[in-house]
């Protein structure tokens, strides 16, 4: 029981990371209805830029505000330069650009920052285990910077009139842009946002796996299985599926498969809530008129 | 159509030009257009499911990791000889790629090639697991031999066992690509082109849309199969760890570099994907990834037709108007 509980707990701290990456791909999926290949070769190098501030002497905190603002304007810089332009383009176009973007940046970060494993810092160190010994400092900390964020992104796109209108550019763009939406700027707006809760992420998850240029590439796909799982149209929904994802993860990893087949759960979750029940947990089924 | 001489002159000089390495190259460098050829057909693969059919995937390297997996076992294991390895490998290939077409069925563009990417990054893992051990090697895999030439064959021609190698994957990708050429011309070729551009109206001409799409992903599985066998014999090894996802994203560069839904498209894309790499490593160590990208979007932002499409502009181009 007491193992038991313990992977429990493991399994929703790495649900943690796994739900705030889903977060940004939903994000993204609700801005421009596409899923990102490179989102987590953007937040490993927005983790990498971080450390570079934190090395730079720049106390903790501050790295991390000064990662989201780097992070949002390559977010938007991305959709502005390289996703416009083929905004109309077929699907195959956009996976393309998304391997693309995906190889360069995951080679750039390797050729500037090097291949090298490092240490990166948590914000919540120190202290003994907590909650009956369930959870280290960090795990709890993490969790609760996920959850966080996802009441700040929860708030912002149910609340502000900005979050409505991000909302329906991606619903509807035509009829947006006949009310006055701005709905290239929404979609800028929406890579930015997106990016920086990679970033968040990616500062979350390299104190436990060590920050190295290749560190998302397992992450990503829990990431992806979670935001399936949830709903890919739903915030909250994502959320809970990357914290589901986690503990699958870890209890299939502990009990059934072992830890060598460990990714393959992530693809048996993406096939099996594709083609069980597409629009996942909490997400709203959509009917397409022919 | 017109089998004008200009078509036979322009068969004889192909035939000429794939033959002549066989004497005009040394051994490493006839190696290296081996394993462009064989990157050809696998390109070829990944364009008759993505290109023709338009179901997106990003994970053909399982395809050719079992392709490669099956003959090196019943090689090394079972001692069979490589050519009988060759119609299993296909068979069981093609089986694997109707079965991975059922779920695709249900799936549109974006997620399909969500699912096959995550296929590809799983590969490894699932190569490397104990439960396989037995029969795969493990993390060190398998060491296999190239088959020698036959002795009717050396006395009539001095061939080394690289050179076979070479003769032999030129026919049996030659086959391959004449099969491919006979089924994309034909009226399943259209089928599966007009299933991809408007399914719904497909359907509506009475064409059997699940049919189409799981027959084009067990086609494409087994030629790009056959490509992944002929580079176990090639390489004369396979490892887990040569088939990571970054494999299914060469076939993916090169088909876009190439030419989507292109034959002749597929020939560059392999001739891209081995060649420029190592180009690439000669201006810097680290830029190859880097360069890849690059070449990607810029091929999808200026020539989304690949070189095919810019070959075929040219041509139209110098040809006579009208005609």
């Amino acid at each position: 029981m007491e193992a038991f509980l313990l992977q429990l707990a493991a399994g929703i701290a790495t649900g943690g990371i796994y739900a705030s990456v889903a977060l940004a791909i939903v994000m993204i999926y609700q801005a421009t209805h596409h899923v990102n290949f490179a989102q987590g070769e953007m937040a490993t190098l927005s983790t990498f830029i971080a450390l570079t501030m934190i090395q730079a002497g720049l106390p903790y905190w501050m790295a991390f505000a000064g990662t989201l603002v780097v992070s949002f304007i390559m977010g938007a810089l991305v959709e502005r330069l390289i996703m416009r332009p083929v905004q109309h383009a077929p699907i195959l176009t956009h996976v393309g650009v998304y391997i693309g973007m995906l190889l360069i940046i995951g080679n750039m970060t390797g050729w500037v920052f090097g291949y090298t494993i490092q240490m990166f810092p948590s914000p919540f160190e120190g202290g003994k285990p907590m909650l009956g010994g369930l959870f280290s400092a960090h795990q709890l900390g993490s969790v609760a910077v996920t959850l966080a964020v996802l009441i700040l992104v929860y708030l912002f796109f149910t609340k502000t009139s900005l979050g409505l209108a991000m909302r329906a550019a991606a619903y509807n763009p035509r009829s947006a842009r006949l009310v006055g939406i701005r709905v290239d700027v929404m979609l800028a707006l929406g890579w930015g946002l997106a990016a920086a809760i990679g970033s968040v992420a990616g500062m979350m998850v390299a104190p436990i796996v060590f920050l190295d240029p290749n560190m998302m590439l397992g992450i990503l796909l829990y990431a992806f299985a979670g935001a399936l799982l949830g709903g890919i149209d739903n915030p909250p929904g994502a959320v809970m599926g990357g914290f589901l994802v986690g503990v699958l993860e870890n209890l299939a990893g502990a009990y059934i498969v072992g830890t060598d087949l460990k990714l393959t759960v992530a693809l048996v979750i993406i096939i099996g809530v594709l083609v069980l029940k597409p629009s996942g947990l909490f997400g709203r089924v959509v009917f397409t008129r022919v | 159509m017109n089998a004008s001489p200009a078509r036979f002159l322009l068969v004889v000089v192909g035939l000429a030009a794939a033959l002549a390495p066989l004497w005009a190259l040394e051994s490493f460098h006839l190696f290296q257009l081996t394993l462009a050829v064989i990157m050809s057909l696998a390109v070829l693969g990944l364009n008759i499911v993505t290109g023709y059919n338009g179901q997106i995937s990003l994970g053909h390297g399982a395809f050719f990791a079992i392709g490669a997996y099956v003959t090196s076992i019943l090689m090394v294991q079972a001692d069979w000889s490589f050519y009988a390895t060759l119609p299993f490998a296909a068979a069981i290939c093609g089986m694997v790629g109707y079965a991975v077409g059922l779920p695709a069925l249900r799936l549109g563009g974006l997620y399909l090639a969500l699912v096959t990417f995550s296929l590809a990054v799983a590969v490894p893992q699932l190569l490397k697991h104990k439960a396989l051990e037995a029969w795969t090697g493990g993390v060190q895999g398998l060491f296999l031999m190239k088959p020698d030439p036959p002795r009717w064959l050396t006395s009539l021609l001095p061939l080394n066992a690289d050179q076979y190698m070479y003769l032999n994957v030129l026919i049996v990708s030659g086959i391959c690509f004449l099969l491919a050429w006979n089924l994309i011309r034909g009226r399943i070729g259209r089928a599966l082109m007009a299933t991809r551009d408007h399914p719904t109206a497909a359907e509506a001409m009475g064409m059997d849309i699940a049919a189409l799409k799981t027959g084009a992903f067990a086609v494409s599985a087994m030629i790009t199969g056959v490509a992944g066998a002929l580079s176990a014999v090639a390489v004369e090894f396979v490892a887990p760890d040569s088939f990571t996802f970054l494999l299914s994203i060469t076939f993916f560069v090169g088909m876009v570099v190439g030419g989507v839904a292109s034959i002749l498209g597929s020939i560059f894309g392999g001739l891209f994907v081995l060649f420029v790499p190592n180009i690439a490593e000669s201006i810097s160590r680290a830029a190859p990834g880097v360069i890849y990208g690059m070449i990607l979007i810029v091929f999808l932002f200026v020539l989304p037709e690949g070189f095919a499409g810019l070959v075929r502009r040219i041509l139209a181009r110098l040809s006579p108007r009208g005609n």
